[in-house]
């Protein structure tokens, strides 16, 4: 009966599996082994090209860039997500709110470069805005300000992060809210726990799981804001908002693929790490 | 007079009783308009991220409808580094279908780019469909140790980024001479391993001993896939593909790096070529882009929601 079962889980499983490990398994060894020798030689180097990368002074910007684009948006992102969903949760027809939330998911990332090219340029509709309100309450003047050639890049690349991603993380909490019993909800409340109690004491303590599933869908995520920050400011943008993703697109396109490789590892063993490590904590709970 | 007292007391109690049910009432009340309160509070806030939703749209469905004289009279500034600001009207002076008509009717090319992109999603989803769907339910209908480990292999590779795994795509392209063929973005795509955890959700959702029964009562493995796996595990499948199409109707990074010859490109990565001297034309395309988009979310919507709540559950 086991022998059986394994003959069929191979059976279903097998076909895809030797195309993961023609298209992915097998070439990323490959990689491995490249990181290690040189790029036009192919003679073996050791941990050169290791010791190259963290002296190179772009790997280290986009490496700095990116863990700050990380630790900022993903928290910003996490924190509003659950604010709007536990204030949606009250609502009993939420379905179209839902929807509205959901839908820049859907927006093809080409046609929402093009709308904030016109928004954040500056004679863009935003500093438009902010000058007329700056003329309506008298404390400013004209705003002028240039948002995608400076360091305020990285915040419109935060704002355009969370604009695409607030309707999945808002599902997701209000999956993991609309999993906490109504029955001990209701004991707190018959026991005289408040609002703001049953909040901090009930609701969010049985929100670590959802966190955990929020945090590493986020991160996944967040390496797709390439394409924003690619298309609104081409390949060597702004300093603030040049990330591993456009160091990479960059080595590729000059084809120094010895750095490459060893930048692959890099990236590859710390993802792998974090979530190894996150699937532990899910394991320990 | 101890009956007095009594009788006052009593008295009193009722009375007492009496008011405090009375700021009960109130305090319900109360209760009740600062609730109604807080959600007449609540809408507004919650639906100002809505605005910057709508308003994108509206944005590029206007400028699309704007003949190019209108439109470069408002965004002209833009293109040549004017000092006046942008300017804008929600509906256009002299709407116009002519950026339509030399879109769909004098740009060849654009069609082309169109069914690029409409031929790549399709056949990755095609082939999901036949790679990925199967191996899900493997994993979810035979468990065991072995498959448990592989497992999270699979979830190891869904969450490497593209940027990762370029170099070793760029390899096996380059020797299987797929690079600048479409082939070089479908078959990367279609043993992505994001699909099979989507279909896995759903095919978990079937109780064991459903399959258990089936099995007393004899049906063979196969039947048991095709006729109890897939009709009752179809949620996940399907909210796979919502997913999937929307992803890869939004191809960017793997045709920029594996496809040079701009005719095999698709509409998402031609688009942003698009420069702002032909601004008319941009917001058509735009909007001709986004429809397919919006379609597949307003049909697929559940099953979208359906497919983001999967991918939050654990193994």
């Amino acid at each position: 009966m086991r022998k059986k079962r394994r003959r069929f889980f191979c059976l279903f499983v097998f076909p895809g599996f030797f195309g993961i490990t023609v298209f992915a398994l097998a070439p990323f060894l490959d990689v491995v082994k490249r990181s290690f020798t040189a790029a036009v030689t192919g003679a073996f180097v050791g941990g050169k090209n290791y010791q190259v990368i963290f002296q190179n002074q772009a790997f280290l910007l986009a490496v700095k860039n990116t863990i700050r684009f990380t630790l900022t948006g993903i928290p910003l992102l996490v924190s509003a997500g659950l604010m709007v969903a536990l204030m949606l949760s009250g609502f009993k027809n939420k379905g179209w709110i839902k929807s509205i939330y959901l839908f820049p998911l859907a927006m093809p990332t080409a046609t929402v470069v093009m709308v904030w090219k016109l928004v954040f340029y500056k004679q863009g509709f935003l500093n438009l805005f902010l000058t007329r309100a700056g003329l309506v309450t008298g404390l400013w003047g004209e705003v002028h300000k240039d948002y995608l050639g400076t360091a305020a890049a990285f915040w419109v690349l935060v704002g355009s992060y969370i604009w695409k991603n607030l309707g999945y993380t808002v599902i997701l909490w209000l999956t993991g809210i609309g999993g906490i019993s109504g029955e001990m909800l209701e004991a707190a409340k018959v026991d005289g726990a408040g609002g703001w109690q049953r909040l901090w004491r009930v609701v969010l303590p049985n929100l670590k799981g959802s966190l955990f599933t929020i945090v590493i869908l986020s991160f996944l995520n967040s390496f797709k804001i390439y394409r924003e920050a690619y298309l609104t400011a081409g390949a060597y943008p702004d300093q603030s908002m040049y990330l591993l993703q456009h160091l990479f697109n960059n080595w590729f396109v000059n084809l120094e693929l010895d750095k490459m490789a060893a930048a692959a590892v890099c990236t590859g063993g710390v993802l792998m790490l974090a979530i190894l490590l996150l699937q532990r904590l899910w394991e320990d709970r | 007079m101890m009956m007095g007292v009594g009788k006052n007391r009593t008295m009193m109690g009722v009375r007492r009783g009496r008011v405090t049910t009375g700021t009960g009432k109130n305090r319900k009340r109360f209760e009740k308009v600062k609730k109604a309160a807080g959600k007449g509070l609540l809408f507004p806030i919650l639906l100002l991220p809505g605005l910057l939703v709508i308003l994108p749209v509206l944005l590029l469905l206007s400028g699309s409808l704007m003949d190019s004289w209108e439109l470069g009279g408002y965004i002209g500034t833009v293109f040549t580094d004017g000092s006046e600001f942008i300017s804008w009207k929600l509906f256009p002076d002299y709407p116009s279908f002519s950026n339509y008509g030399k879109l769909l009717f004098e740009t060849p090319q654009f069609f082309v780019l169109f069914w690029n992109s409409m031929k790549l999603v399709l056949c990755i989803l095609a082939g999901q469909l036949i790679f990925a769907v199967p191996a899900a339910w493997g994993f979810a209908a035979y468990p065991g140790r072995g498959s448990q480990g592989l497992f999270a292999l699979y979830v190891v590779l869904m969450l490497l980024p593209f940027q990762v795994t370029m170099l070793s795509s760029y390899l096996v392209l380059n020797r299987l001479s797929f690079l600048n063929t479409h082939q070089a973005i479908i078959w990367p795509a279609v043993f992505s391993t994001f699909p099979v955890f989507l279909s896995y959700g759903g095919f978990k959702s079937i109780p064991y001993q459903m399959l258990e029964a089936a099995r007393v009562d004899g049906a063979g493995e196969l039947t048991i896939f095709v006729r109890l796996g897939l009709p009752l595990g179809k949620s996940g499948l399907l909210s796979a593909m919502v997913l999937g199409f929307l992803e890869y109707w939004n191809l960017l990074e793997q045709p920029m790096a594996f496809l040079e010859d701009k005719s095999l490109w698709p509409l998402s990565l031609y688009l942003p070529q698009i420069t702002w001297g032909q601004a008319g034309f941009a917001f058509c395309a735009s909007v001709v882009t986004l429809v397919p988009a919006v379609f597949v979310f307003i049909i697929g919507q559940d099953y979208l929601e359906q497919g983001i709540i999967y991918s939050g559950l654990k193994e």
